[in-house]
């Protein structure tokens, strides 16, 4: 049986392929509470990270003819992208167990020969206390990484370190899947 | 059947297949690979659902080799091939997308600052979608090698980018194909990032005279594979 083919990286010039409007994922009209997401990518030197695309994908609301369930939005000269959609609610999890609504977010640059994939969870939902992937994490500072925190209102922020930086913030959790 | 076969978790990646984050060789990586561990998470429908693309909303670009009707410079070719999953299934109406550099190796992006020249007849991005048996196909321009500022006097072998999304989110692959006999392959530390050379070797494409159009334009076969389920007990 074949082997999944190798992945390689989007290099600095995937813009060719960049639509903005893809970043709204409910430009096609879609019911649901809008929400927007926005955030940074920061290297490990501290810099923006201007070259990026960064991919969200939500399992819920489940995907129709007029919501994808899937963005992509460019980051800016300041390393900074957005994304408009609506919220996510609960979704199962393996066995029994439900997960607390979140965002999938895989990340594709220039020195990233291989997406980087993470989540974005809204904090202080109370369905967080028992969703099986955060609850695994113990350090509470890393686990915090994932953790959306509110700009105002149904406006939510994540910024993702692709490593420690040099005053000992937190690398961003990464996902292997 | 959909729904129970969405849960059904993918299979992990082949030893050797995928290049790792920290490439030494790659210089852009050094600051940009976790340095933590990666938290293994088994897959939940979040990595075994994603999204679908339609011709409706995603208009086709089969063709990157005209704009308004005026031909690019350079050498025409076609490009075609299947995809698969790792079960040996088709991919049927998946989307691809594909770019490139022009004839001279230079990318229509502000960012791309090698003296070469822009070619305003040349699209430098590409749609299209698979047919009901997984074929894909398009029409564009023999992409030129380029200078990168990686290490002295490194050029990237001649490629084309492309993007396939598979039947969820943990099946998402970006990738480049090359061209057969390139000499610049061997000293690429992208390409060489993958360590087993019979993984890498599957992103160098082969001519194909079976559809090379006479007097207009060579062929190329670009096959790739994609992510398969764990075993569905439920299906044959």
């Amino acid at each position: 049986m074949p082997s999944a083919t190798s992945s390689q990286t989007i290099g600095p010039f995937w813009h060719l392929i960049e639509h903005p409007e893809w970043a709204d994922l409910t430009r096609f009209g879609t019911a649901g509470v809008r929400v927007t997401l926005t955030g940074s990518i920061i290297d490990g030197d501290g810099n923006p990270v201007t070259d990026a695309a960064v991919e969200l994908w939500q399992a819920d609301p489940p995907a129709d003819e007029n919501f994808s369930g899937f963005g992509r939005c460019r980051t800016d000269q300041r390393g900074e992208f957005r994304f408009d959609t609506v919220k996510p609610g609960p979704v199962p999890g393996r066995g029994n167990t439900q997960q607390a609504p979140h965002f999938a977010i895989a990340l594709h640059a220039r020195g990233l020969l291989k997406a980087l994939v993470t989540r974005a969870y809204f904090v202080g939902d109370p369905l967080n206390e028992t969703d099986p992937l955060l609850s695994s994490i113990e350090d509470g500072q890393r686990r915090a990484t994932l953790l959306a925190r509110p700009e105002s209102d149904n406006h939510w922020r994540i910024d993702i370190r692709l490593q420690r930086g040099q005053q000992g913030e937190t690398e961003t959790v990464f996902l292997d899947i | 059947m959909q729904s129970e076969r969405e849960g059904v978790p993918f299979r992990p990646y082949a030893p050797g297949t995928q290049p790792p984050y920290d490439a030494s060789a790659y210089g852009s990586t050094h600051k940009r690979h976790p340095q933590e561990n990666l938290v293994r998470l088994p897959h939940t429908i979040t990595e075994t659902t994603g999204p679908r693309f339609s011709t409706a909303h995603f208009s086709p670009i089969p063709d990157l080799s005209v704009v308004d009707g005026k031909s690019a410079l350079g050498e025409r070719i076609i490009v075609h091939g299947r995809i698969i999953d790792e079960n040996s299934r088709p991919l049927p109406n998946t989307i691809v997308e594909i770019w490139q550099a022009n004839a001279s190796g230079r990318y229509q992006h502000p960012g791309d600052q090698h003296d070469a020249p822009i070619d305003p007849n040349f699209r430098g991005e590409g749609r299209v979608f698979t047919d009901d048996q997984g074929w894909y196909r398009f029409i564009s321009i023999k992409p030129g090698a380029y200078p990168w500022r990686n290490h002295h006097n490194a050029w990237r072998p001649n490629h084309i980018h492309f993007s396939f999304f598979g039947s969820g989110f943990a099946a998402r692959l970006i990738t480049q194909m090359y061209f057969p006999g390139d000499p610049l392959l061997e000293l690429d530390p992208i390409f060489l990032s993958i360590s087993e050379e019979a993984a890498r070797n599957r992103l160098v494409c082969a001519l194909d005279m079976a559809v090379t159009e006479p007097e207009w334009a060579l062929g190329y076969r670009f096959d790739v594979v994609l992510r398969g389920r764990e075993a569905t007990p439920m299906e044959g």
